[in-house]
């Protein structure tokens, strides 16, 4: 068929977004006249683990889940058998919450340690439009060899005391088990911990006046990166303080007003719709509140902040009022202050650590209640480093997996990603024209937000940069690449 | 004579979490000693977005679990000299993987996501999307691979074995030091 083609449209797309973890890719329409329409951020992975869990014993959920993601197994693990407490019907011993809370703290700090170091902190000391072979950990190495191994020595600290309780690093589902956890820590190993913990207080304060001061000339980034009012989501403990592992939710408005308070989490599905676009394997979760698709909302270390009354612990506190300062009404809002949200988190878990070893209950034997499935569903929802994620499992009367749920992190931010893409892109993109540096700086928003794209793919490195011209039906006129 | 010559190194990500890659930055430290032998030319750890020619060591972590995993596949067999088969599911298909199990398995899994656990818009996506295979498979069942390194993650030690003993232009012995899960 003979079609006479009209210009009408331009299509950016970027593939692959680098620097993150997961496989993404980025597609940006332009109007005629080369201002932006809109952006696309796709999702191009789906593993299947809401249906193959299906026929699984309930207490293989941990190992399994934990598979979903290799950065934050912890928080699946955590998740996964709080789902599985709940199949129990029991209340698990105070030294497992201790544990269980310890061995989070680890994930935290070096999920954000690997999100700071590892993957931004080229664009923050190299720049935005810094050469492209240059902006890795590996570089940093040579140009900030400091830096580079105060970022590899916190995220050690992390790992560390994962593998400390748990005896391996990554994938710990043999320690994390229904009713608690399978054996207490050993007082050699939380005497290391203690040991190595004035060296990570020292990396983040060091890290956290180092980043401060560089805020004044990131004011571009601040102002046009992802600065935008959304709804905000996270869990906090009963006096309204941050939490990561057990808590009720709240949500306040973009104007800080806290609309819902004291959510009982398994409630989620009351207050969290889930829709589909056909251009990603990533799910929209929305707040039904407000409805599809206009109930954007956000989670992960910013909102975390902003939903908190207080952080509970005194440096972090300390920090908090300094960083409140660039919002109004307690609300930060520029989604590149995640990055200073990052810092303010890994501050309080490192004082978090400190509290939990000083804590008697800590070290008891007494780490598991025995038990079988006593109830046929189950619901458990924990704060992993980049937002509120909810396991939620359905069993038959021989404590098989009947169906599974499962919303992550990254997927309540999908919209905030959209956005915050389309809003870089209107800012840097000026008649259609493209450079090294608008590419990065649209990574770099994606990046701020941290998104854990394994997690979210429940289920790299693909094309080059691609420019194509699209009819109006969607056919490509012409197409240049990078 | 100059300076030895770096080994180029990549990595790369198909289907899966990456906790092998995880593990390979668990190399702490040493990572800053390995900096001086090679250079990493393509990963997600970096901005390259396009495989390079003539890359000594990738190291390949997930199944190929789509079309556009045996695509980079090919191509990075095509463009290099040692591939390593990385963590449980490049050498087994292992997470991804099972979903082979089911009936009408990638039809099934993608029902269950987008069409019965939502309450907005179902549909299963497809727009510009690279397809599912209806069989997450091994690295070795589409390329030649020349080192298999099962664990879920190899751990950190034995990555660094593995990387010391390429380097150093040995074949690494992998008797008794890894095993899956």
């Amino acid at each position: 068929m003979v079609r006479s083609p009209r210009p009408s449209e331009h299509e950016i797309t970027i593939a692959p977004v680098t620097r993150i973890e997961g496989h993404a890719k980025v597609t940006i329409r332009l109007d005629r006249e080369g201002s932006v329409k809109d952006a696309r951020f796709q999702v191009i992975d789906f593993r299947g683990f809401e249906k193959f869990c299906e026929g699984r014993p309930f207490y293989e959920m941990p190992s399994i889940t934990s598979r979903i993601c290799g950065i934050c197994p912890v928080s699946h693990l955590l998740a996964s058998v709080k789902a599985c407490d709940d199949i129990l019907a029991v209340t698990i011993p105070q030294t497992a919450v201790l544990l269980r809370r310890l061995m989070h703290m680890g994930q935290i700090i070096q999920s954000h340690a690997l999100s700071f170091f590892y993957l931004s902190s080229p664009d923050i000391l190299l720049g935005m439009d810094a050469e492209p072979a240059k902006r890795n950990i590996f570089y940093m190495m040579e140009k900030y060899p400091q830096i580079a191994r105060d970022g590899i020595k916190l995220r050690k600290f992390g790992q560390e005391i994962i593998e400390s309780l748990s005896g391996r690093r990554i994938h710990s589902s043999e320690w994390v088990v229904p009713g608690g956890v399978s054996s207490p820590l050993k007082r050699e190993k939380a005497e290391a911990i203690q040991r190595d913990l004035p060296e990570a207080l020292r990396i983040v304060s060091e890290t956290l006046s180092n980043f401060k001061e560089r805020l004044e000339i990131l004011d571009e980034e601040i102002e046009s990166f992802g600065n935008f009012p959304t709804y905000y989501l996270g869990m906090v403990t009963q006096n309204g303080e941050i939490e990561h592992y057990d808590g009720p939710l709240r949500i306040v408005d973009p104007n800080g007003s806290v609309v819902e308070d004291n959510i009982d989490p398994k409630d989620y599905a009351k207050y969290i719709g889930e829709a589909v676009e056909p251009w990603t394997y990533m799910k929209v979760p929305y707040l039904k509140l407000v409805g599809y698709p206009d109930g954007i909302y956000r989670v992960g270390p910013l909102p975390r902040l902003n939903v908190s009354s207080r952080c509970g612990t005194p440096l972090a506190d300390a920090e908090l009022k300094e960083y409140r300062k660039f919002g109004r009404n307690g609300i930060v809002q520029s989604t590149f202050m995640y990055h200073y949200a990052r810092l303010i988190e890994i501050l309080f878990c490192i004082e978090k650590v400190d509290e939990i070893l000083k804590d008697p209950a800590t070290h008891s034997d007494h780490v598991q209640a025995k038990a079988s499935a006593n109830r046929m569903e189950g619901i458990g929802v924990a704060e992993a480093p980049r937002g509120t994620l909810i396991h939620h499992y359905r069993i038959s009367r021989e404590g098989l997996i009947t169906w599974a749920n499962l919303i992550i992190a990254t997927e309540h931010n999908n919209l905030a990603y959209n956005k915050a893409i389309a809003q870089v892109a209107k800012k840097y993109i000026r008649r259609g024209r493209l450079d090294e540096g608008l590419l990065n700086r649209i990574e770099a928003v994606i990046r701020a937000l941290d998104p854990c794209l394994s997690c979210a793919t429940h289920e790299v490195g693909r094309m080059p940069l691609q420019v194509k011209l699209v009819d109006d039906e969607g056919h490509i006129l012409d197409q240049i690449s990078r | 004579m100059g300076e030895k010559r770096k080994v180029k190194l990549a990595t790369a990500w198909l289907s899966g979490c990456s906790g092998c890659h995880m593990s390979f930055l668990d190399q702490d430290e040493r990572l800053i000693e390995l900096a001086e032998k090679i250079q990493l030319v393509y990963s997600p750890l970096m901005d390259a977005k396009i495989f390079p020619d003539d890359v000594d060591v990738t190291l390949v972590e997930g199944a190929v679990g789509n079309e556009e995993d045996a695509d980079l596949l090919r191509n990075i067999r095509a463009r290099t000299r040692i591939l390593v088969s990385l963590g449980d599911c490049a050498v087994t298909g292992n997470i991804p993987g099972l979903r082979n199990a089911l009936e009408k398995s990638v039809q099934s899994v993608l029902e269950r996501a987008y069409m019965e656990n939502v309450d907005n818009k179902p549909q299963i996506p497809s727009e510009d999307l690279p397809k599912l295979l209806e069989n997450a498979r091994p690295l070795h069942e589409f390329v030649e691979v020349d080192f298999y390194v099962p664990g879920c993650p190899p751990s950190a030690d034995l990555i660094n074995y593995i990387l010391t003993e390429i380097l150093a232009g040995r074949r690494p012995n992998m008797e008794g030091k890894c095993k899956y899960g």
